[in-house]
């Protein structure tokens, strides 16, 4: 409970300074809509061809985004040190990575959420039949996305070259989370659309098995 | 601020370790704190003593060696006010916006009052809703003082909190001091050289290469420690 | 220094004797002729780049635990040598490919994951070179093994089920799957062959890293006085 409540706090302090700044949103969102473009640039898609490519496309363009968009996660920590105070305030360091891991989701999922009807419209795809389904997709992916990439984010903060290293150690290991969510979005963006089940239940199996072993492994990813 | 000496933590530094690949940050060190000292820590750069008070206060692993705090209220680790040369809070943040955030995650009583308070103390409750990076330096070690102090700590640690600041913030932070020492609050000092503040210590020890090479109470070889001199 | 002559004279014999063995007693592949008894080779340096993986992965479990610098040893030694067992397997699945297939490469399960796999523990080595404190990189490179580890079931399983969305020509028939009797024999005599190579190249690069190790604290008391 106490774990909770304090990630809760630290929450709260993340999506405060986030808010107040816009600085990682906003250059976030007009990554993803550049590689989109760009993306168009090579394919020069048809509709059909738009759906069966599209979300692949779509999905290596928000990886590249979180690539990105989680350098500073503790980065920032870095500046006054506030990393020291928070694991002095906090008895569980766990309650740090899951203020994090909520925080990196919730900014995934936003960017995600405003890149979904652009793409649509520039794509000539559609997926109202299937909302609730296509955010449970985004919502799964984004967890797996953010509970990797903010371990990997406390690992590359404390080595050289950073900012290539963090792209580097994150995109292999969210190679399932790419393969099993485009698979997912095709399936539902595709005229008659229909929810792989099979596909959800391996990207929240992904998320869960990451969450535990960070849950374990956590602490020392934090330690000097 | 209460005294309440029986809650005073003392600290017990057995045989404790640290090395950075070679170079040994601190060796072999064997140091008991007694509850409610006030011990300044003077060596040179590199001596070795950021990294005691960060082993004192957990942020920092000992390679071999024990480190156990004494008395305090409950068994866990106790509660630590670490003020050092970063400020450890946000500079987007505005100083009350920084305090009531700590205050909330350490759980602390009342937080806004208790926040409320403290700016008081510290003489920012003008600037409360100023963020923190449009502070002086003397500012912004008077949030970092007040964000250690939240808590009420037992125990605190200093990294050199002088550096930097202009002689009316130096006067007004030893004074703090003063009273943190006399409430009964353990109190660890690392210090460049002989100032005032080190004249509030009861105790002073010198590091050199990770050891202790120096260790005495108030007396003729106080300020010997601080000038480098060792008998 | 006996008992590494020793175990090295062991390897190549053992690798030597395996490979005779896949090419004269092992019978004629039906089908495929001689280009399948590359599979001896292949297949059994893949289970070898397993193995290895396997140990890298407790002696990073260990180093998080007991954070002796001999776990940190043996964790990069095992990620070189599998790395090493990952990249013949990359060559010699294409080799094998080429007359077979008509292609050097198609994205199977199999193909793919063990791709990945490779990727992750060059990553692996790639973090080691960024981070310049020794216990710290220790540390760190432990922590993303353990990552890289539990991934790696986690790859092979989405992948595969990938595939059975998008079914492509499979490049290995199952290993052990319907081989002949001697095949079998044959094929485990490698097996054993190329464990006993990657043990034999994890001692004499685990003693380097020992060594160099050594080196490297005398050279820093040395600067130091």
């Amino acid at each position: 409970m106490a774990l909770l409540l304090n990630a809760a706090v630290l929450l709260g302090k993340e999506v405060r300074t986030e808010f107040r700044s816009r600085e990682l949103l906003s250059t976030t969102i007009v990554f993803v809509l550049i590689v989109v473009v760009v993306f168009s640039f090579t394919l020069d898609p048809t509709t059909t061809e738009s759906r069966r490519f599209g979300p692949g496309l779509l999905w290596m363009a928000f990886l590249f985004a979180a690539s990105l968009m989680l350098q500073p996660c503790f980065l920032r920590e870095q500046v006054n040190d506030t990393l020291s105070a928070l694991r002095l305030a906090v008895q569980d360091p766990f309650a740090i990575f899951l203020a994090k891991i909520a925080a990196n989701t919730l900014f995934l999922l936003l960017t995600e959420f405003l890149m979904l009807p652009v793409f649509a419209a520039l794509f000539n795809v559609s997926f109202g039949a299937q909302l609730p389904a296509i955010l449970l997709a985004f919502f799964l992916g984004s967890v797996g996305i953010s509970v990797v990439g903010t371990a990997l984010a406390a690992i590359s903060a404390q080595a050289r070259m950073r900012e290539l290293l963090l792209p580097l150690l994150l995109l292999p290991l969210l190679t399932p989370i790419l393969v099993i969510s485009t698979e997912v979005t095709i399936r539902l963006m595709q005229p008659e659309p229909y929810v792989e089940w099979k596909g959800i239940g391996l990207m929240a199996g992904f998320d869960v098995v990451f969450l535990t072993v960070l849950w374990l492994f956590g602490e020392y990813l934090l330690e000097e | 601020m209460p005294a309440a000496p029986e809650r005073s933590i003392g600290l017990q530094f057995d045989q404790v370790e640290k090395r950075y690949g070679a170079v040994y940050a601190l060796r072999n060190l064997t140091l008991n704190i007694a509850a409610g000292e006030c011990v300044a820590i003077a060596g040179r750069n590199g001596s070795g003593k950021t990294t005691l008070l960060r082993v004192a206060a957990r942020l920092v692993r000992a390679g071999r060696g024990t480190i156990s705090y004494t008395g305090g209220t409950s068994n866990c680790r106790p509660t630590i006010g670490f003020v050092a040369h970063a400020t450890m809070v946000y500079d987007e943040l505005t100083a009350e916006e920084n305090l009531l955030f700590f205050a909330r995650l350490q759980k602390v009583e009342n937080a806004s009052k208790r926040v409320a308070g403290l700016l008081g103390e510290v003489g920012l409750q003008d600037r409360k809703d100023s963020p923190v990076r449009t502070f002086s330096r003397g500012m912004r070690q008077r949030v970092a003082i007040a964000r250690a102090l939240l808590a009420q700590p037992w125990l605190l640690l200093f990294d050199e909190p002088g550096t930097g600041l202009d002689a009316e913030s130096a006067a007004w932070l030893t004074s703090y001091v003063h009273k943190l020492r006399d409430s009964g609050c353990t109190i660890l000092l690392s210090l460049h050289g002989e100032s005032e503040m080190a004249r509030l210590a009861t105790r002073a020890i010198r590091l050199e290469a990770g050891s202790v090479i120096a260790d005495t109470r108030r007396g003729a070889m106080f300020q010997s420690i601080f000038a480098g001199a060792v008998n | 220094m006996l008992r590494r002559i020793i175990l090295g004279a062991l390897a190549i014999g053992l690798v030597a004797c395996a490979t005779c063995a896949s090419f004269y007693i092992a019978p004629e592949e039906r089908t495929m002729g001689a280009i399948q008894r590359i599979f001896y080779f292949h297949a059994s340096t893949a289970w070898a780049g397993e193995t290895t993986f396997f140990v890298c992965f407790v002696a990073n479990l260990l180093y998080i635990w007991k954070r002796k610098p001999q776990y940190d040893w043996l964790g990069v030694t095992c990620a070189e040598v599998g790395a090493a067992c990952i990249t013949v397997v990359l060559i010699t699945g294409p080799i094998w490919a080429k007359p077979v297939w008509g292609i050097w490469w198609t994205w199977d399960a199999r193909l793919t994951s063990t791709f990945v796999l490779w990727i992750l523990y060059i990553c692996y080595l790639l973090l080691r070179t960024l981070v310049d404190e020794a216990e710290r990189r220790a540390l760190l490179s432990a922590l993303f093994g353990v990552f890289a580890f539990i991934d790696v079931p986690i790859v092979f399983g989405a992948i595969r089920w990938w595939r059975t969305q998008h079914p492509a020509p499979v490049i290995m028939g199952g290993e052990g799957s319907g081989l002949d009797p001697v095949m079998r024999k044959v094929f485990f005599f490698n097996v054993l062959a190329m464990h006993v190579l990657a043990l034999f190249l994890i001692v004499e690069r685990y003693l380097l890293a020992k060594t160099r190790h050594d080196v490297e604290l005398l050279q820093r008391e040395a600067e130091a006085r």
